[in-house]
Protein backbone atom coordinates (compact mmCIF):
# COMPACT_ATOMS: atom_id res chain seq x y z
CA UNK A 1 0.00 0.00 0.00
CA UNK A 2 1.56 2.93 -1.18
CA UNK A 3 -0.41 5.48 0.51
CA UNK A 4 1.47 4.43 3.81
CA UNK A 5 4.51 3.60 2.90
CA UNK A 6 5.07 7.21 2.26
CA UNK A 7 4.49 8.54 5.04
CA UNK A 8 6.65 6.15 7.06
CA UNK A 9 9.35 6.94 4.16
CA UNK A 10 9.47 10.55 5.79
CA UNK A 11 8.90 9.75 9.19
CA UNK A 12 12.58 8.07 8.47
CA UNK A 13 14.39 10.46 6.58
CA UNK A 14 14.88 13.18 9.43
CA UNK A 15 16.46 10.41 11.65
CA UNK A 16 18.88 9.56 8.74
CA UNK A 17 19.40 13.27 8.12
CA UNK A 18 19.91 13.58 11.82
CA UNK A 19 22.39 10.77 11.96
CA UNK A 20 23.96 12.37 9.11
CA UNK A 21 24.60 15.91 11.05
CA UNK A 22 25.81 13.50 14.42
CA UNK A 23 28.46 11.00 12.37
CA UNK A 24 31.08 14.05 11.72
CA UNK A 25 31.15 14.74 15.39
CA UNK A 26 31.84 11.04 16.24
CA UNK A 27 34.59 10.62 14.00
CA UNK A 28 35.82 14.16 15.19
CA UNK A 29 35.65 12.75 18.82
CA UNK A 30 37.41 9.59 18.16
CA UNK A 31 38.53 8.36 15.29
CA UNK A 32 39.95 11.20 13.31
CA UNK A 33 41.99 11.93 16.21
CA UNK A 34 44.77 9.73 16.12
CA UNK A 35 45.61 9.71 12.17
CA UNK A 36 45.57 13.43 12.87
CA UNK A 37 47.96 13.67 15.45
CA UNK A 38 49.94 10.92 13.21
CA UNK A 39 50.41 13.52 10.65
CA UNK A 40 50.92 16.70 12.83
CA UNK A 41 53.69 14.97 14.48
CA UNK A 42 55.80 13.55 11.38
CA UNK A 43 55.45 16.93 9.98
CA UNK A 44 56.94 18.80 13.03
CA UNK A 45 59.70 15.76 12.32
CA UNK A 46 59.97 17.04 8.99
CA UNK A 47 60.35 20.40 10.41
CA UNK A 48 63.44 18.96 12.94
CA UNK A 49 64.78 17.58 10.21
CA UNK A 50 64.96 20.69 7.95
CA UNK A 51 66.29 22.86 10.77
CA UNK A 52 68.62 20.63 11.39
CA UNK A 53 69.83 19.77 7.80
CA UNK A 54 70.11 24.26 7.40
CA UNK A 55 72.68 24.18 10.13
CA UNK A 56 74.82 21.03 8.52
CA UNK A 57 74.43 23.44 5.24
CA UNK A 58 76.05 26.75 7.19
CA UNK A 59 78.89 24.21 8.44
CA UNK A 60 81.54 24.41 5.36
CA UNK A 61 81.22 28.01 5.00
CA UNK A 62 81.88 28.62 8.57
CA UNK A 63 84.60 26.38 8.57
CA UNK A 64 86.38 27.74 5.12
CA UNK A 65 85.98 30.97 6.88
CA UNK A 66 87.64 30.44 9.92
CA UNK A 67 90.46 28.71 8.58
CA UNK A 68 91.50 31.46 6.77
CA UNK A 69 92.27 33.16 10.22
CA UNK A 70 92.84 30.63 12.51
CA UNK A 71 94.06 27.63 10.26
CA UNK A 72 96.40 26.12 12.62
CA UNK A 73 93.15 25.11 15.11
CA UNK A 74 93.22 22.38 13.87
CA UNK A 75 91.85 19.82 16.21
CA UNK A 76 89.00 21.79 16.72
CA UNK A 77 88.14 22.27 12.99
CA UNK A 78 88.49 18.74 11.89
CA UNK A 79 86.13 17.38 15.01
CA UNK A 80 83.42 19.70 13.58
CA UNK A 81 83.83 18.47 10.42
CA UNK A 82 83.50 15.11 11.42
CA UNK A 83 80.55 15.80 13.53
CA UNK A 84 78.57 17.28 10.39
CA UNK A 85 80.01 13.98 8.34
CA UNK A 86 78.48 12.18 11.22
CA UNK A 87 75.63 13.93 11.73
CA UNK A 88 74.37 14.26 8.20
CA UNK A 89 74.88 10.76 8.12
CA UNK A 90 72.26 9.92 10.67
CA UNK A 91 68.51 10.70 9.51
CA UNK A 92 65.22 8.98 11.00
CA UNK A 93 61.99 8.83 8.34
CA UNK A 94 58.89 9.79 9.63
CA UNK A 95 57.81 6.13 9.53
CA UNK A 96 60.49 4.92 11.63
CA UNK A 97 60.04 7.93 14.70
CA UNK A 98 58.24 4.83 17.34
CA UNK A 99 62.25 3.23 17.14
CA UNK A 100 64.11 4.27 20.20
CA UNK A 101 67.63 3.12 19.33
CA UNK A 102 66.94 5.33 15.60
CA UNK A 103 66.46 8.02 17.83
CA UNK A 104 68.62 8.01 20.28
CA UNK A 105 71.26 7.33 17.57
CA UNK A 106 69.87 11.15 15.73
CA UNK A 107 69.72 12.53 18.57
CA UNK A 108 73.23 11.55 19.93
CA UNK A 109 74.91 12.66 16.91
CA UNK A 110 73.11 16.11 16.47
CA UNK A 111 74.37 16.89 19.90
CA UNK A 112 77.75 15.72 19.03
CA UNK A 113 77.43 18.29 16.31
CA UNK A 114 76.02 20.84 18.95
CA UNK A 115 79.06 20.59 20.79
CA UNK A 116 81.98 20.42 18.37
CA UNK A 117 80.40 24.09 16.77
CA UNK A 118 80.56 25.58 20.27
CA UNK A 119 83.72 24.18 21.24
CA UNK A 120 84.64 26.12 17.50
CA UNK A 121 82.95 29.11 18.84
CA UNK A 122 84.44 29.16 21.86
CA UNK A 123 88.17 29.13 20.00
CA UNK A 124 87.27 31.81 17.61
CA UNK A 125 86.90 34.56 20.90
CA UNK A 126 90.52 34.13 20.41
CA UNK A 127 90.74 35.86 17.06
CA UNK A 128 89.60 39.65 16.77
CA UNK A 129 90.10 40.07 13.30
CA UNK A 130 87.87 37.00 12.36
CA UNK A 131 85.16 37.99 15.03
CA UNK A 132 85.26 41.45 12.92
CA UNK A 133 85.03 39.76 9.52
CA UNK A 134 81.91 40.48 7.85
CA UNK A 135 81.55 37.25 6.21
CA UNK A 136 82.43 35.72 9.97
CA UNK A 137 79.50 38.39 11.15
CA UNK A 138 77.05 36.57 8.60
CA UNK A 139 77.43 32.91 8.98
CA UNK A 140 77.38 33.51 12.76
CA UNK A 141 73.68 35.76 12.98
CA UNK A 142 72.71 32.33 10.16
CA UNK A 143 73.86 30.03 12.85
CA UNK A 144 72.19 31.75 15.57
CA UNK A 145 69.05 32.04 13.61
CA UNK A 146 69.23 28.54 12.69
CA UNK A 147 70.11 27.38 16.42
CA UNK A 148 67.19 28.95 17.41
CA UNK A 149 64.76 27.64 14.59
CA UNK A 150 65.68 24.25 15.62
CA UNK A 151 65.04 25.22 19.04
CA UNK A 152 61.42 26.02 17.94
CA UNK A 153 61.05 23.18 16.17
CA UNK A 154 61.93 20.71 18.68
CA UNK A 155 59.62 22.49 20.66
CA UNK A 156 57.07 22.55 17.99
CA UNK A 157 57.91 18.22 17.44
CA UNK A 158 57.70 17.90 21.53
CA UNK A 159 54.29 19.63 21.67
CA UNK A 160 53.21 17.48 18.77
CA UNK A 161 54.24 13.82 19.92
CA UNK A 162 52.99 14.67 23.53
CA UNK A 163 49.68 15.30 21.85
CA UNK A 164 49.86 12.10 19.51
CA UNK A 165 50.87 9.84 22.11
CA UNK A 166 48.54 10.93 24.54
CA UNK A 167 45.71 10.46 21.92
CA UNK A 168 46.91 6.75 21.83
CA UNK A 169 46.54 6.21 25.75
CA UNK A 170 43.39 8.33 26.59
CA UNK A 171 39.39 7.79 26.20
CA UNK A 172 37.97 7.40 23.45
CA UNK A 173 40.52 7.39 20.92
CA UNK A 174 42.13 4.85 22.95
CA UNK A 175 39.51 2.35 21.88
CA UNK A 176 40.50 3.02 18.44
CA UNK A 177 44.16 2.65 18.54
CA UNK A 178 43.66 -0.49 20.65
CA UNK A 179 40.59 -2.27 17.67
CA UNK A 180 41.82 -0.34 14.64
CA UNK A 181 45.44 1.25 14.57
CA UNK A 182 46.56 -1.31 15.72
CA UNK A 183 50.09 -0.45 14.37
CA UNK A 184 50.80 2.93 15.88
CA UNK A 185 53.26 3.03 18.67
CA UNK A 186 54.02 5.90 20.84
CA UNK A 187 56.60 8.47 18.84
CA UNK A 188 59.87 9.17 20.36
CA UNK A 189 60.69 12.46 21.79
CA UNK A 190 63.55 14.71 22.90
CA UNK A 191 65.51 13.80 26.20
CA UNK A 192 66.94 16.94 27.99
CA UNK A 193 69.93 15.84 27.56
CA UNK A 194 70.49 17.81 24.45
CA UNK A 195 68.97 21.07 26.20
CA UNK A 196 71.37 20.72 28.57
CA UNK A 197 74.44 20.92 26.43
CA UNK A 198 74.44 24.89 25.99
CA UNK A 199 77.27 27.15 24.99
CA UNK A 200 79.37 27.92 28.00
CA UNK A 201 77.94 31.33 30.22
CA UNK A 202 81.02 33.17 31.09
CA UNK A 203 80.13 34.74 34.45
CA UNK A 204 82.33 37.58 35.83
CA UNK A 205 80.57 37.64 39.23
CA UNK A 206 79.11 41.17 38.25
CA UNK A 207 75.29 41.39 38.51
CA UNK A 208 74.60 44.25 35.63
CA UNK A 209 71.10 43.56 34.60
CA UNK A 210 68.91 46.25 35.91
CA UNK B 1 11.73 1.15 18.38
CA UNK B 2 12.38 3.68 16.13
CA UNK B 3 11.55 6.49 18.08
CA UNK B 4 13.81 4.85 20.80
CA UNK B 5 16.42 4.87 18.99
CA UNK B 6 16.21 8.31 18.26
CA UNK B 7 16.20 9.48 21.54
CA UNK B 8 18.95 7.53 22.50
CA UNK B 9 20.92 9.05 19.58
CA UNK B 10 19.40 12.66 20.40
CA UNK B 11 21.00 12.08 24.05
CA UNK B 12 24.48 10.46 23.01
CA UNK B 13 24.60 13.37 20.41
CA UNK B 14 24.24 15.88 23.29
CA UNK B 15 26.66 14.68 25.80
CA UNK B 16 29.20 14.92 22.11
CA UNK B 17 28.35 17.65 21.54
CA UNK B 18 29.17 19.12 25.29
CA UNK B 19 31.95 16.81 24.75
CA UNK B 20 33.02 18.86 21.91
CA UNK B 21 32.10 22.50 23.55
CA UNK B 22 34.26 21.42 26.63
CA UNK B 23 37.60 20.71 24.08
CA UNK B 24 36.94 24.00 22.53
CA UNK B 25 36.79 25.75 25.50
CA UNK B 26 40.24 23.81 26.76
CA UNK B 27 42.13 24.42 23.58
CA UNK B 28 41.54 28.18 23.26
CA UNK B 29 42.77 28.98 26.74
CA UNK B 30 45.17 31.30 26.56
CA UNK B 31 48.61 31.60 28.14
CA UNK B 32 48.01 33.59 31.51
CA UNK B 33 51.38 35.76 31.63
CA UNK B 34 51.39 36.90 28.27
CA UNK B 35 50.58 40.58 27.60
CA UNK B 36 47.37 41.71 26.24
CA UNK B 37 47.95 42.76 22.30
CA UNK B 38 46.22 46.53 22.78
CA UNK B 39 47.68 47.87 19.24
CA UNK B 40 50.69 48.22 16.90
CA UNK B 41 52.95 49.75 19.71
CA UNK B 42 51.99 47.48 23.31
CA UNK B 43 54.52 49.97 25.40
CA UNK B 44 54.46 47.48 28.96
CA UNK B 45 57.77 49.02 30.10
CA UNK B 46 57.18 52.51 29.29
CA UNK B 47 60.06 53.13 27.76
CA UNK B 48 58.50 55.09 24.30
CA UNK B 49 56.84 58.47 24.74
CA UNK B 50 53.75 59.55 23.97
CA UNK B 51 54.35 61.48 20.58
CA UNK B 52 56.92 58.61 19.48
CA UNK B 53 54.41 55.80 20.11
CA UNK B 54 51.58 58.19 18.44
CA UNK B 55 54.15 58.32 15.36
CA UNK B 56 54.59 54.36 15.27
CA UNK B 57 50.64 53.42 15.06
CA UNK B 58 50.17 55.33 11.60
CA UNK B 59 53.35 54.51 10.35
CA UNK B 60 52.49 51.14 10.97
CA UNK B 61 49.17 50.78 10.35
CA UNK B 62 50.13 53.05 6.94
CA UNK B 63 52.50 50.45 5.80
CA UNK B 64 50.18 47.34 6.76
CA UNK B 65 47.82 48.82 4.69
CA UNK B 66 49.84 48.70 1.64
CA UNK B 67 51.67 45.45 2.11
CA UNK B 68 49.45 43.67 4.36
CA UNK B 69 52.86 42.89 6.30
CA UNK B 70 51.69 43.40 10.63
CA UNK B 71 54.82 44.82 12.64
CA UNK B 72 54.36 44.74 16.36
CA UNK B 73 56.36 46.67 19.06
CA UNK B 74 55.99 45.34 22.22
CA UNK B 75 58.47 46.29 25.59
CA UNK B 76 58.06 44.25 28.86
CA UNK B 77 59.35 44.73 31.93
CA UNK B 78 61.52 42.00 32.09
CA UNK B 79 61.33 37.96 30.78
CA UNK B 80 61.06 36.44 34.62
CA UNK B 81 63.92 34.47 34.17
CA UNK B 82 63.01 33.08 30.69
CA UNK B 83 65.20 33.83 27.33
CA UNK B 84 64.31 36.00 25.33
CA UNK B 85 63.93 33.78 22.21
CA UNK B 86 60.95 31.65 23.32
CA UNK B 87 59.14 34.23 24.82
CA UNK B 88 59.47 36.44 21.78
CA UNK B 89 58.26 33.21 19.55
CA UNK B 90 55.54 32.52 22.00
CA UNK B 91 53.96 36.01 22.29
CA UNK B 92 54.19 36.26 18.19
CA UNK B 93 52.09 32.67 18.05
CA UNK B 94 49.74 34.16 20.69
CA UNK B 95 48.98 37.26 18.80
CA UNK B 96 48.90 36.02 15.38
CA UNK B 97 51.00 38.04 13.78
CA UNK B 98 50.73 38.40 9.96
CA UNK B 99 48.29 37.15 7.96
CA UNK B 100 47.31 33.48 7.99
CA UNK B 101 48.44 32.57 5.29
CA UNK B 102 51.57 35.02 4.32
CA UNK B 103 52.78 34.48 8.01
CA UNK B 104 53.98 38.13 7.21
CA UNK B 105 54.57 39.51 10.62
CA UNK B 106 57.42 41.70 13.13
CA UNK B 107 57.48 41.58 16.21
CA UNK B 108 60.02 43.86 18.42
CA UNK B 109 60.61 43.12 21.58
CA UNK B 110 62.11 44.80 24.11
CA UNK B 111 62.90 43.62 28.02
CA UNK B 112 63.99 46.37 29.78
CA UNK B 113 65.25 44.93 33.57
CA UNK B 114 66.94 41.75 31.23
CA UNK B 115 68.29 44.63 28.70
CA UNK B 116 67.35 42.30 25.67
CA UNK B 117 65.99 42.86 22.26
CA UNK B 118 64.74 40.44 19.58
CA UNK B 119 63.11 41.02 16.14
CA UNK B 120 61.21 37.90 15.45
CA UNK B 121 60.65 37.09 12.06
CA UNK B 122 57.18 35.35 10.67
CA UNK B 123 57.84 32.25 8.23
CA UNK B 124 56.71 34.42 5.23
CA UNK B 125 59.44 37.22 5.64
CA UNK B 126 62.29 35.23 6.54
CA UNK B 127 63.74 35.18 3.32
CA UNK B 128 63.75 39.63 2.79
CA UNK B 129 64.57 40.09 6.22
CA UNK B 130 66.68 37.61 6.82
CA UNK B 131 68.17 37.05 10.15
CA UNK B 132 71.58 38.76 9.21
CA UNK B 133 69.41 42.05 8.63
CA UNK B 134 67.94 41.78 11.92
CA UNK B 135 71.51 41.47 13.65
CA UNK B 136 72.13 44.24 11.45
CA UNK B 137 69.63 46.69 12.73
CA UNK B 138 69.91 45.38 16.42
CA UNK B 139 73.66 45.97 16.83
CA UNK B 140 73.72 49.25 14.55
CA UNK B 141 70.89 50.72 15.32
CA UNK B 142 68.95 49.97 18.67
CA UNK B 143 72.24 49.04 20.94
CA UNK B 144 73.97 52.16 20.74
CA UNK B 145 70.42 54.31 20.95
CA UNK B 146 69.79 52.17 23.83
CA UNK B 147 73.04 52.67 25.62
CA UNK B 148 72.76 56.14 24.95
CA UNK B 149 69.29 56.07 27.21
CA UNK B 150 67.44 56.81 23.61
CA UNK B 151 64.64 54.19 23.32
CA UNK B 152 62.27 56.27 21.89
CA UNK B 153 64.79 56.83 18.65
CA UNK B 154 66.23 53.27 18.78
CA UNK B 155 63.23 51.68 18.70
CA UNK B 156 61.47 54.80 16.04
CA UNK B 157 64.68 53.99 13.68
CA UNK B 158 64.58 50.69 13.67
CA UNK B 159 61.18 50.39 12.82
CA UNK B 160 62.31 52.50 9.84
CA UNK B 161 65.05 50.21 8.95
CA UNK B 162 62.51 46.96 9.09
CA UNK B 163 60.12 48.99 7.18
CA UNK B 164 63.22 50.07 4.84
CA UNK B 165 64.59 46.06 4.23
CA UNK B 166 60.83 45.04 3.51
CA UNK B 167 60.30 48.05 1.11
CA UNK B 168 64.00 47.11 -0.59
CA UNK B 169 61.64 44.19 -2.28
CA UNK B 170 59.39 46.28 -3.78
CA UNK B 171 57.94 43.50 -6.10
CA UNK B 172 57.31 41.29 -3.52
CA UNK B 173 55.40 43.65 -1.59
CA UNK B 174 53.20 44.97 -3.74
CA UNK B 175 52.38 41.45 -4.58
CA UNK B 176 51.65 40.52 -1.18
CA UNK B 177 50.03 43.63 -0.45
CA UNK B 178 47.22 42.80 -3.46
CA UNK B 179 47.18 39.23 -2.87
CA UNK B 180 45.86 39.85 0.79
CA UNK B 181 43.49 42.81 -0.44
CA UNK B 182 40.90 41.25 -2.85
CA UNK B 183 39.35 38.99 -1.03
CA UNK B 184 38.16 36.27 -3.29
CA UNK B 185 35.89 33.52 -2.53
CA UNK B 186 38.97 31.19 -1.25
CA UNK B 187 38.25 27.67 0.45
CA UNK B 188 38.47 29.36 3.84
CA UNK B 189 35.82 31.14 2.83
CA UNK B 190 33.49 28.49 2.43
CA UNK B 191 34.59 27.00 5.34
CA UNK B 192 33.25 29.61 7.17
CA UNK B 193 30.19 29.86 5.54
CA UNK B 194 29.45 26.39 5.88
CA UNK B 195 30.52 26.40 9.24
CA UNK B 196 28.24 29.44 9.89
CA UNK B 197 25.27 27.38 8.14
CA UNK B 198 25.85 24.76 10.44
CA UNK B 199 25.63 26.73 13.48
CA UNK B 200 22.81 28.59 11.98
CA UNK B 201 21.07 24.86 11.71
CA UNK B 202 21.51 23.90 15.23
CA UNK B 203 20.02 27.23 16.78
CA UNK B 204 16.86 27.35 14.70
CA UNK B 205 16.66 23.78 14.66
CA UNK B 206 14.12 24.32 17.57
CA UNK B 207 11.82 26.21 16.01
CA UNK B 208 12.26 24.58 12.37
CA UNK B 209 11.28 21.12 14.60
CA UNK B 210 8.27 23.02 15.77
CA UNK B 211 7.11 24.04 11.95
CA UNK B 212 8.20 20.80 10.60
CA UNK B 213 6.48 18.35 13.23
CA UNK B 214 2.77 18.83 12.32
CA UNK B 215 4.38 17.97 8.89
CA UNK B 216 6.32 14.83 9.72
CA UNK B 217 5.42 13.57 13.40
CA UNK B 218 3.12 11.21 14.11
CA UNK B 219 -0.29 12.92 15.78
CA UNK B 220 -1.06 11.80 19.09
CA UNK B 221 -3.47 13.94 20.80
CA UNK B 222 -4.89 17.54 19.70
CA UNK B 223 -2.00 19.85 18.69
CA UNK B 224 0.32 17.60 19.96
CA UNK B 225 2.55 15.50 17.72
CA UNK B 226 5.40 13.39 17.97
CA UNK B 227 8.43 12.90 15.86
CA UNK B 228 12.22 12.07 16.09
CA UNK B 229 11.11 10.49 19.66
CA UNK B 230 9.74 13.81 21.16
CA UNK B 231 6.56 15.15 22.22
CA UNK B 232 5.57 18.43 20.81
CA UNK B 233 2.41 20.77 21.83
CA UNK B 234 1.27 23.34 20.43
CA UNK B 235 -1.45 24.50 23.01
CA UNK B 236 -1.59 27.61 25.31
CA UNK B 237 2.26 28.71 25.48
CA UNK B 238 3.03 27.36 22.09
CA UNK B 239 5.83 24.97 21.33
CA UNK B 240 7.82 23.50 24.51
CA UNK B 241 10.21 21.08 21.95
CA UNK B 242 11.81 19.14 24.37
CA UNK B 243 14.97 18.59 22.20
CA UNK B 244 16.34 21.75 20.78
CA UNK B 245 19.86 22.63 20.39
CA UNK B 246 19.90 25.89 20.66
CA UNK B 247 21.79 25.93 24.16
CA UNK B 248 25.02 27.26 25.13
CA UNK B 249 25.91 27.96 21.66
CA UNK B 250 27.05 31.68 21.58
CA UNK B 251 29.55 30.99 24.58
CA UNK B 252 32.56 30.27 22.73
CA UNK B 253 34.56 33.51 21.41
CA UNK B 254 36.01 33.17 18.12
CA UNK B 255 38.27 36.57 18.15
CA UNK B 256 41.93 35.72 18.61
CA UNK B 257 43.79 38.52 19.88
CA UNK B 258 41.25 40.50 21.87
CA UNK B 259 40.87 43.28 18.99
CA UNK B 260 41.33 46.64 21.24
CA UNK B 261 41.56 49.74 18.93
CA UNK B 262 40.22 47.73 15.93
CA UNK B 263 43.76 45.83 15.83
CA UNK B 264 44.11 42.44 15.71
CA UNK B 265 46.86 39.56 14.70
CA UNK B 266 45.86 38.13 11.35
CA UNK B 267 46.82 34.80 12.64
CA UNK B 268 50.14 34.33 11.23
CA UNK B 269 52.73 32.05 12.58
CA UNK B 270 57.18 32.09 13.29
CA UNK B 271 59.37 29.42 13.32
CA UNK B 272 62.17 31.20 15.23
CA UNK B 273 63.49 33.24 12.45
CA UNK B 274 65.19 36.75 13.13
CA UNK B 275 67.90 37.81 16.03
CA UNK B 276 68.13 39.38 19.23
CA UNK B 277 70.84 41.48 20.92
CA UNK B 278 71.19 42.64 23.91
CA UNK B 279 72.49 46.09 25.34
Amino acid sequence: MPATALPGLFRRLPAFFLLGLLLPFLSACGYNAIPTADEKAKAAWSEVLNQYQRRADLIPNLVETVKGYAAHEKEVLESVVEARAKATQVTVSPEALSDPEAFKAFQDSQSGLTSALSRLLAVVENYPDLKANQNFLALQAQLEGTENRIAVARRDYIEAVREYNTTLRTFPSVLWATFWFTDAQPYQNFTVAEDKIETPKVDFGTNQGG
Amino acid sequence: MLERACTVTGTAGRALFAALLLCLVAATAPAAELPVLTGRVVDNANLIDGATEAALVARLEAFEKKSSDQIVVATIPGLGGEAIEPYANRLFRAWGLGQAGENNGILLLVARDDRKMRIEVGYGLEGTLTDLHAKLIIENTMVPAFRAGDFSGGISRAVDDIVMVLEGNAAELEARGERNQNVGFDSEDLFITLFVILWVVLFFGGFAMALLAPVFGRKIGPGRYRWLGMDISYSGSGSSSGGSWSSGSSSSSWSSGSSGGGFSGGGGSSGGGGSSGSW
